[in-house]
């Protein structure tokens, strides 16, 4: 077996730590890394060899968890999934951008997680069975409906490059409604109208402005650019049937 | 929190966002060909102009026309928004009476015709 090749990395990491720093700043390290490495295992290979005050997140390095997420070269990217061949050059590497930082490349996704549940990312049943008629079925295509947006691994790195979220962080944004989109989309829910509650609200999808840099950004391919689109369309047919149809009823 | 009425503005934008996507394109191609010489017979002046005089042709000019300037102008409001300026009550109301003032004019133009 040859030998895999050897490559000195240059990171420029965001530390910060509370208990001592008025502000974040950039530290330099300088770390031998194999060429097949990802962002991760250098950061990891910082921790044990250089620095062990270093703080990040990480769990699966296979891009399944989506606890990994920082900025690497200013651009939104889950760390185990940014492979050192693809930079050149000093790697800068951030938290993610528009979360408070809690120490050095850890964020606090707390708002994050306060949206997520006000979404009702959960199956309302359209009406309640009890066990003894068995499971609630659902045939392949009215599966493939809602499966891609079924895929989101909570990640954050939507909201890290939403630059509606960032200038207005009220809005709900892209991982949230899009899981709302999810369960409106499945045949077994009901709750499409508990949701729109918050889905056709000013900080619900209209204050999305189609930038698309969510979906760009995503790591499972689940297009929340495309779940906002489509949520746009029935609320709107929804304010119609509200305002112009007499005795409409969204 | 009370629901949006961003529907009212949206959908026309929407709707012009689709002719554009399906319009434009041909629009800007046909010019550039007429601009080198090459009109189609089917489309030379008086043929157009016949299609401009008829009431059927006016309202498709005028529905491309006026779908356009209003999703023009709910995307450049979009823009602005995006680069952070909040003023977005002065930048709408600047932009949508844009287009509805050029749409007015347009109409009036066909009507002439």
């Amino acid at each position: 077996m040859t030998p895999l090749k050897e490559r000195l990395v240059q990171l420029e990491v965001l530390r910060y730590n509370p208990d001592t720093d008025t502000e974040a700043h950039f530290q330099r390290y300088e770390v031998v890394c194999q060429e097949e490495w990802v962002v991760l295992d250098a950061l990891n290979k910082v921790k044990a060899d250089i620095d062990p005050t270093l703080n990040f997140r990480w769990s699966c390095h296979m891009a399944v968890c989506g606890s990994c997420g920082m900025m690497i070269n200013g651009e939104p990217k889950l760390s185990c999934h940014a492979f050192l061949r693809s930079y050149e050059g000093v790697i800068r590497v951030e938290p993610l951008a528009h979360f408070p930082i809690e120490r050095d490349l850890v964020t606090a996704p707390d708002d994050f997680m306060e949206k997520l549940k006000r979404v009702k990312p959960y199956i309302i049943p359209k009406e309640k069975k009890p066990i003894s008629e068995g499971e609630y079925k659902q045939t392949p295509a009215q599966l493939m409906k809602f499966r891609q947006y079924s895929m989101c691994i909570n990640c954050m790195l939507c909201y890290a490059a939403c630059p509606e979220y960032g200038l207005t962080p009220d809005f709900i944004g892209p991982a949230a409604l899009t899981l709302a989109h999810r369960y409106n989309l499945d045949s077994r829910d009901g709750g499409r109208l508990a949701r729109q509650e918050v889905v056709a609200t000013h900080e619900g999808v209209w204050d999305c402005t189609f930038v698309g840099a969510c979906s760009e950004v995503c790591p499972a391919h689940v297009d929340p650019a495309s779940a906002l689109q489509q949520m746009k369309i029935t609320s709107s047919i929804d304010w119609i049937v509200e305002h112009l149809i007499p005795g409409g009823k969204s | 929190m009370a629901k949006s009425h961003k529907p009212v503005v949206w959908f026309p934008f929407a709707a012009g966002g689709t002719v554009i996507a399906f319009c434009i394109p041909v629009i800007v191609v046909l010019t550039f060909l007429a601009a080198l010489g090459h009109v189609p017979s089917g489309l030379s002046y008086e043929r157009m102009h016949a299609f401009a005089g008829s009431g059927l042709g006016k309202l498709i000019i005028f529905g491309v026309l006026a779908l356009s300037l209003w999703s023009s102008a709910h995307r450049l409001r979009c823009t602005f928004y995006d680069f952070g300026v909040r003023a977005d009550t002065l930048v709408a109301t600047v932009l949508y009476v844009a287009a509805i003032v050029a749409s007015i004019a347009s109409a009036l133009f066909l009507l002439r015709i």
